[in-house]
């Protein structure tokens, strides 16, 4: 049979052809672009026009980088270098680079040790950051602010450290009476630290209630609010008054009836301790290791510090510490009593209401009225705590959002096992919530960071400020203004980006739900 | 027949008090009402004493006394003769101008953004992208002094635009002019007559929403298809400029001109205003393109498919389908965003504009040394129109949303 197709058929193919390739018009980058640029009127039309905006840009801003001079001593040199070329000044980043990122009064022969701050603050926050690395080295993340204050502000090692010693002493005596010590002896502690409290409340509320009279009677009657507020003063001092009695009463019933759990009497007992040693052991025993084996760095005051390590610092320590208020400020928001409740709702809402200038006023010109005349907290001091509360009251909206998204069943699930609120919140609802809400709490962080400049209107040399101030009114280098504010920009945007890029990493590692 | 017998009724112990979920709430409240007076007696008696000692006391009678400062933009008239109150309310409005125009301006930016970043040329969509990470990624108080040293520095001092030979040149047929004193704009002049154009022109809008209803209402009821767009557009403009020129030209402009060493007639806006609006659109404009991509891509695809398969055109779908969905997940977070601006408008004391932060909070609160009561107004300022915004947001918000049956 073949063999007479054979002899018919002149020629038989006997393999595939192999696919010729594609037109050049379908294939590779030509394909691309005809798809992604080219591919009707209209985008043609977007493409020509970003083209030319791009090209525009390019050729304005190239040549400014290209001759950038990085050798001068002021403006007018840089100017003279140039010889009327398009060019920049970046010679100002050289010679003021020290102040913009330290500002100009801490000791230079201390860089070194911001520098090592910053280089651990690395170290201690990774492993809160990723959850892959070993989870002993959150001993070391516990143990950092203590290294990082000694670092930063100098003086003697010991003072941290007999604080962080302190600390653990308090715990240790919590865990203590909590669980460790019989119940018969517990129960004449109990006594005794109910009795010592009762009275020292009671003592407490006496004091206020004559304090209140005094606002009071200096408040007066004079026009409509003065009486009003006359009036409430009045009120809450009658309150104080008659409530000191029966107040110390019940608090020292509640620590003493308290022994058999041991819950509330460890606490008190705990607080009590902490305050008799943070107020009569610190400086003792501090000065005490420090005489017998001085460790000292040079102390730098805090209105000493400056440049973008103040924007990091305040960052740093605003964002720590507004996270474990706003998780309090969350919860208060959640509880079913109305006047906790009621608290939080006004505290968050009026810090949302008004811009943090307003409050970096307070913390600038009012809160010193606010506190007792001989207590000298310095203005860096005072702008953490606005800023801590500012950032508090928008983590515990974020937190706040977390703990509505949870199921219902999860709260009643932890009834039913039993839990009491404590528990429940410390076990099932935080973590769950805080996950939820983790990269809204980074937003929060990223905002707070760069509203840290603000403080540059309050007169803090931050890294605006010092430019603002003593970069751009210096005899050298009075308006430099791309070069400087082009810096400052790219500082942020490093740190910024790489935040907001690690909370969608986040998003995508914790995202257990299935798509 | 088994009988219930009542619970054993508790005498009620004190214990009760902290061991029974009844009454422990009560408790607790009262501890920390308890603890609320204390801190006010603290906090009261630390201010009482402090103001005793610095020879103070806290009183508003200075919004009545002379300012003595000049506000160089005013909306209102107002001179250094004037109150600290008139100069508060001066601020406040100025406050409210650089909000709005700034809310109105970062919402077109926001939206082409936010769609532009989703099309399908790939230029358009990096550029768009890297337009929001830079401007959401620096602090809004250097993007509001770059501007301002642009506004201050690249821009003409008014005498380059003398001479034959000028160096600088006015816009738009002469009636623009950009230089370092601010840009100077045409302002109107209302002759006599001119109310009845202004009329025309909103009665011509008040035309615009009835015809759009009317459309919209010849499209239910007989499902036809009315064009809205260029009716709408002309109903605009073509009633005020015929009754402009039919009553001969009631509203002239009045145009800046050059004399002696600076422009003067037409409008001048300050650099400030336009470096802290600019700064808040550009800045703000990022983040709503974010939550306009977000709220696009919420959209499930099955709904531009299923518009698609009704045979509804690309433009439609995205009118008619895909906008009207996303717009309940945009506005919630758009809300924030205008709040945001309203509270950054405070920047505005960086750049030297006379907003409420720089009137009260500024020169009046140096001048007088009243910190207390100026930064509690201004606090209370700020809180007030903040709470109006989000009331007057949040009715349109539950106007838009999803209304379930």
């Amino acid at each position: 049979m073949s063999d007479t197709h054979a002899q018919t058929v002149a020629f038989v193919r006997e393999t595939q052809i192999p696919p010729s390739p594609p037109p050049v018009t379908e294939a590779g980058a030509v394909k691309w672009v005809r798809e992604n640029l080219f591919s009707g009127v209209f985008n043609t039309v977007l493409t020509l026009v970003a083209i030319y905006f791009v090209a525009r840009f390019a050729v304005f801003v190239f040549p400014w980088f290209y001759n950038g001079v990085w050798e001068a001593s002021s403006r007018k040199e840089c100017l003279d270098i140039l010889d009327g070329a398009t060019g920049a000044c970046f010679a100002v980043l050289v010679d003021r680079w020290d102040h913009l990122v330290f500002g100009f009064k801490y000791p230079p022969d201390g860089y070194w040790r911001i520098l090592v701050a910053f280089i651990l603050l690395v170290v201690a926050a990774a492993p809160a950051l990723f959850a892959s690395l070993p989870r002993k080295l959150l001993f070391f993340t516990a143990f950092y602010p203590f290294l990082a204050f000694w670092l930063i502000w100098g003086g003697s090692l010991w003072f941290p450290l007999t604080i962080l010693g302190l600390i653990i002493a308090t715990v240790l005596v919590f865990r203590l009476i909590s669980a460790q010590i019989p119940v018969n002896f517990r129960q004449i502690v109990s006594a005794v630290i109910g009795g010592i409290c009762g009275i020292g409340l009671a003592y407490l509320l006496f004091i206020g209630a004559k304090e209140l009279v005094f606002i009071a009677n200096s408040v007066g009657t004079e026009g409509a609010i003065a009486t009003i507020a006359y009036g409430v003063f009045w009120v809450m001092a009658v309150f104080a008054f008659v409530f000191c009695v029966p107040m110390g009463i019940f608090v020292g019933y509640a620590i003493y009836n308290s022994f058999e759990d041991g819950g509330l009497v460890s606490i008190v007992a705990s607080l009590l301790f902490a305050y008799v040693a943070f107020s009569f052991l610190l400086a003792p025993i501090w000065m005490a290791l420090n005489s017998v084996v001085p460790i000292e760095l040079e102390a730098v005051a805090s209105r000493d510090m400056g440049g973008f390590m103040l924007n990091m610092l305040l960052g740093t320590i605003c964002v720590s510490l507004s996270v474990p208020l706003g998780i309090l400020l969350a919860l208060g928001r959640q509880s079913p009593m109305p006047l906790i409740k009621g608290v939080c709702v006004v505290f968050i809402e009026f810090i949302r209401g008004v811009p943090l200038i307003t409050l970096l006023f307070v913390a600038n010109v009012m809160l010193a009225y606010f506190l007792p005349p001989e207590s000298n907290f310095d203005l860096i001091l005072r702008v953490i705590i606005m800023i801590t509360l500012f950032s508090a009251a928008y983590i515990a909206e974020v937190i706040r959002g977390g703990l509505a998204a949870l199921p219902k069943g999860q709260y009643e699930a932890a009834d039913s096992l039993g839990l009491n609120y404590n528990q429940a919140t410390r076990l099932i609802i935080l973590p769950q919530a805080l996950k939820i809400s983790i990269p809204g709490i980074v937003n929060v962080a990223v905002g707070l960071f760069k509203d840290t400049t603000l403080v540059s209107i309050i007169s803090m040399f931050d890294l605006v400020g010092m430019i603002r101030g003593p970069i751009q009114n210096s005899t050298e280098w009075t308006s430099v203004y791309w070069e400087v504010y082009g810096f400052g920009a790219l500082l942020f945007f490093v740190v910024c980006y790489s935040i907001s890029q690690y909370s969608q990493w986040l998003e995508r590692q914790l995202n257990t739900s299935h798509h | 027949m088994t009988t219930i017998a009542d619970p054993h009724k508790e005498s009620f112990r004190l214990s009760m008090l902290l061991n029974d979920t009844r009454y422990r709430s009560l408790t607790f409240q009262f501890i920390a009402l308890v603890a609320i007076i204390a801190t006010m007696a603290f906090i009261g008696g630390n201010l009482v004493r402090n103001l005793a000692e610095a020879g103070l006391n806290i009183s508003y009678d200075f919004l009545g006394a002379q300012a003595g400062y000049d506000i160089n933009q005013r909306p209102i008239s107002y001179d250094s003769q004037d109150t600290h109150g008139r100069a508060a309310m001066v601020g406040l409005l100025n406050t409210l101008i650089v909000a709005v125009l700034g809310c109105v301006t970062a919402t077109i930016i926001g939206v082409v953004a936010g769609v532009l970043r989703l099309s399908p040329n790939w230029l358009v969509r990096k550029i768009m992208a890297f337009y929001v990470e830079i401007f959401r990624n620096v602090p809004v108080l250097i993007w509001i002094l770059i501007i301002f040293s642009i506004m201050i520095n690249a821009t003409p001092a008014p005498r380059a635009f003398r001479g034959d030979n000028a160096t600088a040149s006015m816009w738009l047929f002469d009636s623009i002019a950009v230089t370092n004193r601010g840009v100077y704009l045409p302002a109107p002049i209302w002759g006599p007559g001119s109310l009845l154009v202004v009329g025309v022109f909103l009665a011509s809008i008040v035309g615009i929403f009835m015809y759009r209803r009317y459309a919209r209402k010849q499209l239910f009821d007989h499902g036809k298809m009315v064009p809205t767009f260029w009716p709408s557009v002309a109903l605009f403009f073509i009633p005020a400029i015929l009754a402009q020129i039919v009553l001969g030209s009631p509203i002239t402009l009045d145009y800046p001109a050059l004399k002696g060493f600076n422009f003067q007639g037409g409008a001048q806006i300050r650099g400030s205003l336009i470096a802290l609006w600019f700064a808040l659109a550009i800045y703000t404009g990022a983040f709503i393109a974010e939550n306009v991509r977000a709220g696009i891509l919420a959209i499930s695809k099955g709904q531009s498919e299923a518009a698609g398969a009704l045979g509804l055109r690309p433009g439609r779908i995205m009118n008619l389908v895909i906008l009207p969905q996303a717009l309940r997940v945009i506005i919630p977070p758009l809300i924030s965003q205008y709040l945001n601006i309203t509270k950054n408008s405070s920047l505005a004391i960086a750049v030297g504009y006379m907003d409420l932060t720089g009137t009260l909070g500024g020169i009046t609160l140096l001048q007088t040394g009243r910190a207390i009561e100026s930064v509690l107004l201004l606090m209370l300022f700020y809180l007030i129109i903040s709470l109006a915004i989000s009331f007057f947001m949040n009715i349109y918000n539950n106007s838009m949303k999803l209304k379930e049956r």
